[in-house]
């Protein structure tokens, strides 16, 4: 049975590959897809930042042990401005595409598709 | 009758958001696509943010004068005691970014108000929320409330950076905004790490708490401090990371390209807190954690601004190149760790902000009276006001060159001074003098072409001149530079001053977290009160 900690610190390391594999994409949504995941995984990973509890509540003035507070409140607030950022960076692509006429992230026209 | 000097340090922070928040309301032109060129609004918002900056370089010129007492004046948001609540601290060098800002801002805004912001919507509105995301960034005493602003002044930064739209800003738009996104998710990072090591976010805690880890949470915190570098190093433009910078403010409008040389100056700011301060010679085993990385690198981006400079195709591409440059030299006087380093790189730095911003807005009036050539660097027909726009661009790229008897030639002779103790002077004389050539052989080709290299069968396009009151805009910037060169002496005692106000970390400590705050007891980092019922 692999620990609360092995699980969370893989699952946090495989997104993460994943959003840096898609934010290396040449097209603009999946940039924005990998933007997304790496969002969601730091979020995790600052959650973590406070170490892992169990059945554990961040309130004062219950018996036994209290988890950190803190990271709960900062990962909030991270949470909030990584989704107004990808709301803005969605737009600001859309924008691009429709300027440029290409979603590549350069910008470059699209190659033309291949006959059938 | 309420103290407000108790307030001074939030209201920077206040004053840009409120009057933003005004603007808003006002509204805009209503997506005129010719332009909002006399309309009402328009004229209302101008008045209202020119006011409201007016109203702040005063503010800013009161802090600054506040804090050359050598007071720290620290601010408890909602009154909270200090390591949990946000606090804010002004200091000296947090009063000097701020004068700086408004410096920069006011002209820069009054240039904008000679068409540019009609050129797209919501331009004042915007303008204001980048003044009070830098104005936090430099008075926060807290490292996730730095994150914060950062966030602020950068989402504002994405939409200034598009401002005028097009093609170009667009495909350049979208590179800086998926950039800093990245930047911002390795600060997430880092900052966590570094809550994980040692328990706290506030500075002044951080400080005291970051020497007390030892072994293996030691090289965590290491870790930490290597990525906040990388990602203060991104926004200043630190050489590996540096290539977005010259693209990015090469598309952008003039007066935003010119607002932007004030936003690397916050990752300079940030690097001089957290690794100069915070990771600085107290620090046990993390002590000088940035120090191997941070001058070799610097001295790199300032060879590498030079070079860009000499290789540039238009002007404001080598205007952006001369930033990157300028960026190198002060973070190589911060990378000598010394207090009479930090002190000249505070002065230079002061200097290229105002030239830089102020050879952006020159490189827009050359180019209006260049026809299609614009800013490129070919001959063209000659322009109508060779005299006046040949000597500001003369004295724009004297002083960012470093010729005597100019600020920059002050900057970088204190810089050298300085460096006279470390074990690799030698290196950064010849890399900061070697670069000074370089950049004064671009702008003096860029001159020859723009001025000399004239097709004169064709007359001047356009014959009127620029406008009066956008070179007034100009010669402010540039004349600021002049200015610090006659007040030299005031001023690199001021900065020397807030280098060394830097390394006193126990006043700091005694002022933000009182004077108990060393020895306080405490059972962070956070590891459960007990030992039954946790995961660990």
């Amino acid at each position: 049975m692999p620990s609360m900690e092995f699980l969370l610190a893989t699952g946090i390391g495989w997104v993460v590959a994943v959003g840096i594999y898609l934010l290396l994409r040449g097209r603009t949504f999946t940039v924005v897809l990998g933007l997304s995941l790496i969002g969601y995984a730091v979020n995790v990973f600052i959650f973590a930042a406070g170490r892992l509890w169990s059945g554990t509540p961040p309130i004062l003035g219950g018996a036994g042990v209290l988890a950190d507070p803190l990271p709960q409140a900062l990962v909030l607030t991270a949470i909030v401005i990584g989704f107004a950022t990808t709301g803005f960076v969605i737009e600001l692509a859309l924008r691009s595409r429709h300027e440029n006429g290409s979603d590549q992230v350069d910008a470059r026209p699209d190659p033309p598709e291949p006959r059938p | 009758m309420i103290d407000w000097t108790a307030h001074l340090p939030i209201l920077p922070v206040l004053l840009p958001s409120l009057t933003a928040i005004v603007l808003l309301l006002i509204g805009d032109h209503g997506g005129d696509t010719q332009g909002g060129h006399g309309h009402r609004r328009l004229l209302w918002a101008r008045r209202i943010s020119l006011g409201s900056l007016a109203l702040g370089l005063l503010l800013a010129v009161r802090m600054v004068l506040d804090a050359d007492g050598g007071a720290l004046r620290v601010y408890r948001v909602g009154d909270w005691p200090a390591p949990y609540g946000i606090v804010l601290v002004l200091d000296r060098l947090g009063a000097l970014m701020l004068l700086l800002t408004a410096l920069v801002a006011l002209p820069v805004l009054w240039y904008a108000c000679g068409g540019w912001d009609a050129h797209g919507r919501y331009f004042h509105a915007i303008f204001q929320f980048q003044l009070m995301g830098l104005a936090g960034a430099f008075v926060t005493g807290d490292l996730f409330n730095l994150f914060v602003f950062f966030e602020v002044l950068l989402i504002a930064s994405y939409v200034l950076a598009v401002h005028g739209l097009g093609g170009e800003r667009l495909r350049v738009g979208v590179h800086y905004v998926v950039m800093n996104l990245t930047a911002s998710a390795l600060f997430l990072i880092g900052m966590a790490l570094l809550y994980a090591g040692t328990g706290t976010l506030n500075l002044a805690d951080l400080a005291l708490r970051v020497p007390r880890v030892a072994g293996p949470d030691a090289a965590l915190v290491q870790a930490a401090a290597m990525l906040l570098l990388v990602v203060f190093g991104f926004k200043a433009a630190l050489l590996p990371l540096s290539m977005w910078l010259p693209a990015t403010y090469a598309a952008a409008s003039a007066p935003v390209a010119a607002l932007f040389a004030i936003m690397t100056k916050v990752g300079v700011y940030a690097i001089l807190r957290v690794h100069g301060v915070v990771f600085g010679a107290d620090a046990g085993d993390s002590a000088f954690a940035a120090a191997p990385v941070l001058l070799p690198l610097a001295l790199a981006t300032c060879v590498a601004g030079a070079l860009g400079a000499l290789a540039a195709q238009t002007l404001q591409r080598l205007v952006a190149w001369l930033t990157v440059a300028s960026v190198g030299t002060v973070l190589a006087a911060l990378g000598l760790f010394s207090s009479a380093a930090w002190g000249a790189g505070l002065y230079y730095m002061a200097h290229s902000t105002l030239v830089v911003a102020g050879l952006f807005l020159l490189t827009e009036l050359v180019a209006a009276q260049r026809g299609d050539a614009a800013d490129r660097l070919v001959s063209a027909s000659p322009v109508a006001q060779p005299a006046l726009l040949g000597l500001m661009l003369l004295l724009g790229a004297a002083s960012v060159a470093g010729l005597p008897p100019l600020s920059g030639f002050i900057g970088k002779l204190l810089i050298l001074q300085a460096s006279s103790a470390h074990a690799l002077h030698a290196t950064v004389w010849a890399v900061v003098l070697g670069a000074g050539f370089l950049s004064l052989l671009g702008l003096a080709r860029a001159g020859s072409v723009l001025f000399w290299n004239v097709n004169l069968a064709q007359l001047p396009r356009g014959a009127s001149g620029a406008s009066p009151s956008l070179v007034a805009a100009a010669l402010w910037l540039l004349g600021g530079g002049v200015l610090m060169s006659l007040l030299a002496a005031p001023i690199q005692r001021y900065t020397a001053d807030a280098a060394a106000q830097l390394l006193d970390r126990a006043a700091y400590a005694r002022a933000v977290l009182g004077p108990q705050g060393e020895a306080s007891e405490s059972t962070r980092p956070y590891r459960g009160t007990s030992g039954s019922g946790g995961a660990r």
